[in-house]
């Protein structure tokens, strides 16, 4: 016994080597690196809130009202004299709470649906597949403000309702990689050994396709941001006075019209910006390095 | 002409068609460079025909893209010199190339189905060859059906309007190999160009091709893995192992008189001359292929020789002439034909009782496919049976039924009429009905050792899941039987950890057989097992496969294409044609005959290493589709020996010509003994 474990030793290195490698490459991937400390920043301050911004992002100052960017506030104030500095870097909280985890859902979900389909094949795949034409043929704001309203919205809801709606378009993604698995003998191998659907679905096939589900699950994770900020900003998502970037621009963005007071929208909108494009860049290292 | 363009004119002439010399190529792999080719220096004469041989790795492949410079990108030429038709190619811009391509040096790939553009039609794009040299649209397109003409297409016109996926496999290569032909190369290399497809095309295609070769004076470089091939369509041989060219010289001379013990080793790890497994095992070359790069002071076979001393290891031998051009990178080349060989220890092998119950029997088996409201017969009244401790071989080209049949018997595909027993028990069609004890009797190596096996999972893993499901076993009981059944596979317990794409080729293959073997099953399907895989790996899972048969008395049904390896591993064989069993019997009377028509033209399509001037008998044309088959006897359309309008009108029947041999054919057994005699059929 202890022999065959020593003698284990050597291989085990290999296989360890072989997960270094492609961390490695991730490494070396400069859209993966630009990408993550973008992510990191913003993390960094959704997790400490508050403590470290420049000013409390929820303080008005009725004296400072609209004031434009200088050494006072960086970011100018808003309409209430609240600087826009911190509400921005305090702002990323809601938006990585809500995004992340609707996106779990809709890959748990996606994966779950992309099996079956795959796995069985023929009328199950059939059937599942018009649903899900049906579903990705109304857009995603409709049915998710529709489902909102039917449920009364709050922060677990708009998680729920996000999830499910990126459900079906993961499970796209995962049926494709499925038929592709299913074709290969190890499958068939399975069934002559006496193995259940579930677990040639489950233990067989899903480690196989784990590279095309974070992919998938990176790039919907950039979508989500997207789909809780329009929502928020119809009022849909968390609620004022919360320093969310979605809400500051709803707020503000009245202004607009009446004079020139762009930095109260400008700069929540660029701190979206830069966290979808950030979450895009390391999708894009993830695909050269896992997607080979 | 001028003295001085005449001594020009003289010097292009006198050039080789292909010059390689001190070649060197890396491959850039995670940040070093690794040596692909080490030196290697050979020249193709105009005219000639130049095989390179050697396993999978050693970098034949290389070359050839080397000279065309389509290295994948993280590939270079790091030394020597290469020109074609006596022009440099490494000094070459990139449009400079590009005319080198288009004009001198045609490519003819192993797969034709990717090599042709699947949405272009056949036609326009046998026409672009002419067109990117600037010959008008008509007149390349007239130039194109002269083209399909010269490869003995016979109906150019329909075949140009056609998309390559219409065609079969051996039309679409004779389509490539007319656009390589079309700008009358200088050069024109053939990477393993019959590989996918069957014998009896693969002898089509090689016919052609050595004819036109002979025809055109074309210079040709030919890659392949297949010493019978290199025989056949070559004058001169070059021997290549990890990235050296350890031996050259003529066919005959490398063939019959090897001086370098890995061409020795590896001419004898091919069972041919009507080897079979009670008597002698298969000769292998130990130990594996360096990694790629590896630093090989030496000797670069030394590692795996049996022959190697200390100067071996430390002197790179220099190149020994031999005379008649025959080279050999060997130290002690005039010994290397006493390379040691492994103990050919006979096995003692089950004895075949046949007075018994078979193991398994299937009767009438029938298998209708419902494919675009066409019902395509795969099997026809297929009945056979398997005795215990017996082999089963199993050939017909591809689409005659072979893999519907193992499919059947396992419960994968449940038949349209028809049944199997085990053990006298009737087997329900479905494999999920099947009993526990069921499911473990009947097994499966596949072909491919890298799709069979899950990628993700370990070794320890993939055992002990087999031992749970088939042998019931967990805990320290599944351990100790696992480490007991990777000893008897040879595979090193050092790998219980490791995941398939860290073995081998041979070492997946083993670890698939001893999956199989989880369950001490009674009958294993061996679905060409052996086919992906080089012949010095070959030559070791089939002893390995013999070994565990004399062990434990287990049968198998083996699936094969190579009638080789087939005759050396089968009791009985049975050969099949569109679904139907043709003939079926013991292997030597299978073998040497009289056997049907249909052996007789598998057996002739083979291309064999010891050549001799036997008489060959061709298919020509493609197998009918299965949707609708011929009338009378299904093979009477490509039949060399039909006798008349009784073969077209009436199915002969499956009927015994003499004991335990049974034939499908009008021909009485003794008239077939008398068209086949003179032709000493040696296969393989």
């Amino acid at each position: 016994m202890a022999a065959s474990l020593t003698a284990a030793q050597p291989s085990r290195s290999e296989a360890s080597l072989a997960r270094l490698e492609t961390v490695l490459q991730l490494l070396r991937s400069k859209t993966f690196i630009a990408g993550n400390v973008v992510v990191l920043w913003w993390i960094f301050w959704a997790l400490t809130g508050s403590r470290f911004t420049p000013h409390d992002p929820l303080a008005q100052n009725p004296l400072e009202i609209l004031k434009g960017p200088g050494a006072g506030h960086w970011f100018g104030t808003d309409q209430a004299g609240r600087d826009v500095l911190s509400r921005v870097l305090a702002g990323a909280r809601d938006t990585l709470e809500v995004a992340p985890l609707a996106t779990l859902i809709g890959v748990v979900g996606g994966t779950t649906i992309g099996l079956v389909m795959g796995y069985f094949g023929g009328l199950v795949d059939e059937g599942l597949g018009r649903v899900i034409d049906a579903f990705l043929a109304l857009p995603l704001i409709v049915i998710a403000v529709t489902a909102l309203v039917a449920v009364g919205h709050s922060k677990w809801t708009l998680i729920v309702v996000i999830g499910a709606v990126f459900s079906p378009i993961i499970g796209r993604t995962v049926r494709a990689a499925v038929l592709g698995e299913r074709q290969l003998e190890y499958v068939q191998a399975a069934k002559l050994r006496g193995e259940k659907p579930p677990y040639i679905m489950f233990v067989e096939i899903l480690p196989n396709v784990v590279g095309p589900i974070i992919v998938e699950g990176t790039v919907r994770l950039g979508y989500a941001i997207f789909a809780v900020a329009g929502l928020t900003f119809l009022g849909f998502g968390v609620q004022p006075p919360a320093p969310d970037w979605s809400l500051q621009i709803s707020d503000n963005y009245a202004l607009l019209n009446a004079s020139n007071y762009e930095w109260t929208v400008l700069f929540p909108g660029l701190a979206i910006a830069s966290v979808v494009v950030a979450v895009n860049l390391i999708a894009d290292g993830l695909q050269q390095v896992l997607d080979r | 002409m001028t003295p001085s363009e005449a001594v020009l004119t003289h010097e292009h002439s006198a050039a080789h068609a292909l010059e390689l010399e001190d070649l060197e190529v890396v491959y850039r792999v995670r940040g070093r460079d690794r040596q692909v080719l080490r030196g290697v220096t050979l020249n193709v004469r105009r005219g000639e025909a130049y095989g390179l041989v050697g396993e999978s790795g050693c970098g034949k492949s290389t070359a050839a893209l080397a000279v065309v410079q389509y290295l994948p990108r993280n590939g270079r030429v790091s030394g020597g010199r290469i020109s074609i038709d006596g022009r440099d190619v490494l000094s070459r811009s990139r449009g400079e190339l590009r005319t080198l391509r288009a004009n001198d040096v045609s490519m003819v790939y192993q797969n034709p189905g990717t090599a042709l553009n699947p949405s272009i039609r056949v036609g326009r794009q046998v026409a672009e060859v002419f067109t990117v040299r600037g010959v008008a649209r008509g007149e390349a397109v007239e130039r194109a059906i002269d083209a399909l003409k010269l490869v003995q297409i016979a109906d150019p016109g329909s075949v140009m309007n056609r998309y390559p996926h219409q065609l079969s496999g051996g039309m679409q290569q004779r389509v490539v190999i007319a656009m390589a032909l079309a700008k009358d190369p200088a050069l024109l290399i053939l990477d393993e160009p019959t590989t996918g497809l069957d014998a009896t095309v693969e002898a089509e295609v090689l016919d052609l091709v050595a004819g036109l070769q002979a025809q055109l004076q074309t210079s040709v470089l030919f890659i392949s893995h297949n010493l019978g091939v290199i025989a056949k369509m070559c004058a001169r041989v070059g021997v290549l192992y990890a990235g050296r060219l350890v031996e050259e010289g003529t066919v005959d001379a490398v063939l019959q008189d090897p001086r370098h013990p890995y061409t020795v080793g590896l001419l004898r790890c091919i069972p041919r001359g009507g080897r079979r497994k009670d008597h002698g095992r298969l000769d292998t070359i130990a130990g594996f292929l360096p990694n790629l790069g590896e630093a090989l002071p030496g000797c670069v076979f030394a590692a795996r020789c049996g022959l190697a001393q200390d100067v071996c290891h430390t002197e790179e031998p220099p190149p020994h002439v031999l005379g008649g051009g025959h080279v050999s990178r060997c130290h002690f080349h005039e010994r290397a034909q006493t390379l040691p060989r492994e103990e050919a220890a006979n096995l003692a092998l089950p004895a075949i009782d046949r007075a018994r119950e078979p193991l398994l029997r299937f009767e009438q088996l029938g298998k209708v496919f419902q494919q675009h409201g066409h019902s395509i017969h795969a099997l026809t009244d297929v009945s056979a049976a398997v005795w215990p401790g017996e082999t089963l071989g199993l050939v017909g080209e591809s689409g005659s039924g072979k893999t519907t049949l193992a499919r059947t018997l396992l419960g994968i595909i449940e038949p349209t009429t028809g049944g199997v027993t085990l053990d006298g028990r009737e087997l329900r069609p479905r494999l999920a009905r099947r009993t526990a004890q069921e499911v473990r009797d009947l097994q499966i190596v596949f072909q491919n050792p890298d799709s069979a096996l899950n990628r993700r999972h370990t070794v320890s893993r993939i055992l002990r899941r087999a031992l749970r499901k088939l042998s019931g076993l967990s805990g320290a009981a599944a351990e100790a039987r696992m480490l007991e059944l990777m000893h008897s596979v040879r595979l090193a317990e050092r790998y219980v950890s490791a995941r398939p794409g860290q073995l081998s080729g041979g070492l997946k293959q083993r670890l698939a057989i001893a999956r199989a073997f989880a369950g001490e099953p009674k009958l294993v399907v061996c679905d060409e097992p052996t086919s992906a895989l080089d012949v010095s790996v070959q030559a070791a899972i089939l002893n390995l496969l013999v070994e565990l048969q004399a062990q434990r008395g287990v049968a198998y049904l083996f699936i094969s294409h190579d009638l080789g390896v087939v005759r050396y591993v089968s009791d009985r064989i049975a050969v099949l044609y569109l679904g139907r069993l043709m003939e079926l019997g013991p292997a030597e009377v299978v073998f040497d005959g009289p056997h049907h028509p249909y052996t007789e033209a598998l057996l002739s399509a083979v291309p064999t290493i010891d050549g001799g001037g036997r008489d060959r008998i061709r298919l020509s044309g493609e197998i009918p589709s299965a949707a609708s088959p011929p009338s009378g006897c299904v093979f009477h359309t490509r039949c060399p020996r039909k006798v008349g309008p009784v073969c077209e009108e009436t199915e002969p029947p499956l009927t015994v010509v003499e004991e335990g041999h049974l034939m499908r054919c009008h021909i009485p057994l003794e008239e077939l003994r008398g068209l086949q005699r003179g032709k000493e059929v040696v296969p393989a």
